[in-house]
């Protein structure tokens, strides 16, 4: 299977990733050889299987009371944010 | 005492032999040697470390420490650590200082460990020979031009170098097992959900999980004791007791069945690597295991199964990095779009943005079902082969990979050659079996892991296996001879 430059810029979009334009052929050959690979499952016979999603088939996914367990630390966790202000984090306007 | 595991450096310590910080500056100033060449830290916390270990110190004379208590470690930088850098080997993160530490972390700490820092590792684990690595390349201790493996490339090659004589560990497709064999270390990989995930930097995660490398089996136990059991921070963690795995070492090898995984056995193997592993296994046959042949015919698809399956849950998990809470962001973004694409392209490196880029693909509108639940179903039967396999065995046999380290750069041009180096290690996480990887001899020079993997919550009839195996044999206790000098912690002549 191989992809080309334009499937590739679709992908990088929606992953929301800039390429520069000579990084596109690069992928393009890359996530080929890759899709190559996993055309490598069209050999399993799938048909009357169940997807696997995790590992341990007994054991769900817990659920907590709804009751606080945490602090407040707002100002703790905007000291990793490049750019706040009053308590918000800021990005570039999205309002016209 | 570089040459120490951490129980004979546990019961120094009890004894008063030396200081929890005599041997902390002594193991700091094995770091400062080593680091230029081997690049195995991204972070060394000297300071807090020694302050740590004065705590430790107190507690042994006070008669109120654990088996761990003073004993100095290093955490990958995939681990959450309070008020320090936590990078994931990124520049996304590379200024990142986390407000909480992971459960593994907080746990590590409780028992009385010394942080001396945090390894290196493939960027956001995503890698099998540590190159990936923002902070550049860690060297392995055997040879400098040589990989250490990956991506806990950092943490084997500093037990291998005795910078400590424990690190912690991630291992998403091999990420424990591969390093570990590669430098000559033990690595465990336990059951999917068996340690917290809580504040550990997700990847792919339906196949994460936290383990640990030590010199030993014997000290692996150790560790993961304090490291095991139920957090309700992880909602995928197993509400399931934590046995005496330290305990369970003693169990006798007579009677054991040890299962060859025929499909592991064949083509692209190294024959010095398979003749190695196959002496291991007539050491387990003195010691009473029986061995057969198994094979599990879909195991063969496990690396286009993981290509699927880790870069859709991959490209998921790094959503979250948008430039706006924390991580990268950059300069003069014209509209919100521009912040996300510019920050994300400037903040992660070429592995990660094509694993990014493969599961948004396999899980966009169109290809989900062709892709990722094609990949699902196939990691069902690979699910299905292992579970008919411990119905008539106790232990699988395998290598852990199929050469020896292999020559810094060679394997970068080409995704799918580095790859196929996860060929043995990637059943394990796809079932979420516990695994380990032991050192069972040199091949030119180089160390061979063996690779041993068990039905779920197995981990202690693993480490007994590894452990009677170590009690006759000592490739673990081999170091690579520029880091292998003896030292003395307490004195000033120490740590040349």
């Amino acid at each position: 299977m191989s992809l080309s430059p334009k499937q590739i810029e679709s992908i990088a979009h929606l992953a929301r990733l800039e390429l520069k334009a000579e990084e596109i052929p690069v992928y393009a050959e890359s996530l080929s050889r890759i899709f190559g690979l996993v055309g490598e499952l069209d050999r399993a016979q799938t048909a009357h299987v169940e997807p696997m999603a995790h590992p341990l088939e007994d054991q769900v996914q817990r659920l907590r009371a709804d009751e606080p367990t945490s602090i407040n630390q707002r100002d703790l966790y905007q000291r990793n944010a490049s750019q706040v202000e009053d308590g918000l984090y800021l990005v570039p306007k999205v309002i016209e | 005492m570089a040459e120490k595991t951490l129980a004979e450096l546990a019961a120094g310590l009890k004894a008063r032999q030396y200081s929890s910080v005599e041997l902390t500056q002594a193991y700091l100033a094995r770091i400062e040697q080593a680091q230029p060449a081997l690049n195995a830290l991204i972070t060394v916390t000297a300071e807090s470390a020694l302050a740590a270990a004065a705590v430790a110190d107190q507690r042994l004379a006070a008669g109120t420490a654990g088996p761990l208590t003073g004993v100095p470690i290093i955490h990958k930088d995939i681990f959450c650590t309070a008020g320090v850098r936590t990078t994931c080997a990124s520049n996304m993160l590379s200024s990142f200082i986390s407000p909480y530490d992971a459960t593994v972390v907080t746990r590590l700490k409780d028992a009385g460990t010394v942080m001396l820092g945090k390894a290196n590792m493939d960027e956001f684990a995503m890698g099998s020979s540590n190159e990936t690595s923002f902070f550049g390349p860690v060297h392995n201790p055997w040879d400098a031009k040589v990989v250490p493996g990956g991506s806990s490339g950092g943490s084997a090659a500093a037990v291998a170098a005795r910078l400590a004589p424990l690190a912690t560990a991630t291992d998403t497709g091999g990420s424990i097992r591969q390093p570990a064999a590669l430098c000559g270390v033990t690595g465990i990989k336990p059951t999917y959900g068996r340690v917290s995930r809580y504040g550990m930097i997700a990847y792919a995660s339906s196949l994460d999980q936290a383990g640990v490398i030590t010199v030993s089996a014997e000290d692996a136990a150790m560790t993961l004791q304090a490291m095991a059991g139920f957090d309700p921070r992880d909602s995928t963690s197993a509400d399931v007791p934590v046995p005496d795995y330290v305990a369970e070492l003693a169990t006798p090898l007579k009677g054991m069945r040890i299962g060859i995984l025929k499909e592991f056995f064949g083509e692209g193997l190294a024959p010095e690597v398979e003749g190695l592993v196959r002496e291991a296994l007539a050491t387990w046959q003195r010691l009473g295991a029986t061995v057969k042949e198994i094979s599990l015919p879909n195991l063969p698809l496990s690396v286009p199964t993981y290509y699927v399956v880790a870069p859709a849950e991959c490209s998921s998990n790094l959503a979250r990095f948008d430039g706006v809470r924390f991580g990268h962001r950059c300069e003069n973004p014209k509209d919100l779009m521009d912040l996300y694409k510019r920050s994300r392209a400037e903040g992660f490196g070429p592995e990660v943005k094509r694993r990014i880029m493969t599961g948004t693909y396999v899980l966009s509108a169109g290809y989900y079902d062709a892709y990722y639940l094609k990949a699902q179903r196939v990691r069902a039967l690979i699910n299905e082969d292992f579970r008919r396999a411990f119905g008539e065995v106790d232990l699988l046999l395998s290598p852990t990979t199929p050469t020896v380290a292999f020559g810094l750069g060679e394997k970068t041009s080409d995704p799918i050659t580095m790859y196929l180096n996860d060929i043995y290690t990637i059943g394990a996480n796809l079932a979420g079996l516990p695994a380990l990887s032991i050192p069972c001899g040199f091949a030119r020079g180089l160390p061979v892991g063996v690779q041993l993997i068990g039905p779920h919550f197995a981990e202690g009839r693993l480490l007994a296996a590894a452990h009677g195996y170590q009690r006759e044999t000592d490739w673990h206790l081999r170091a690579p001879a520029a880091w292998s000098q003896d030292f003395n912690p307490g004195t000033k002549a120490g740590a040349k």
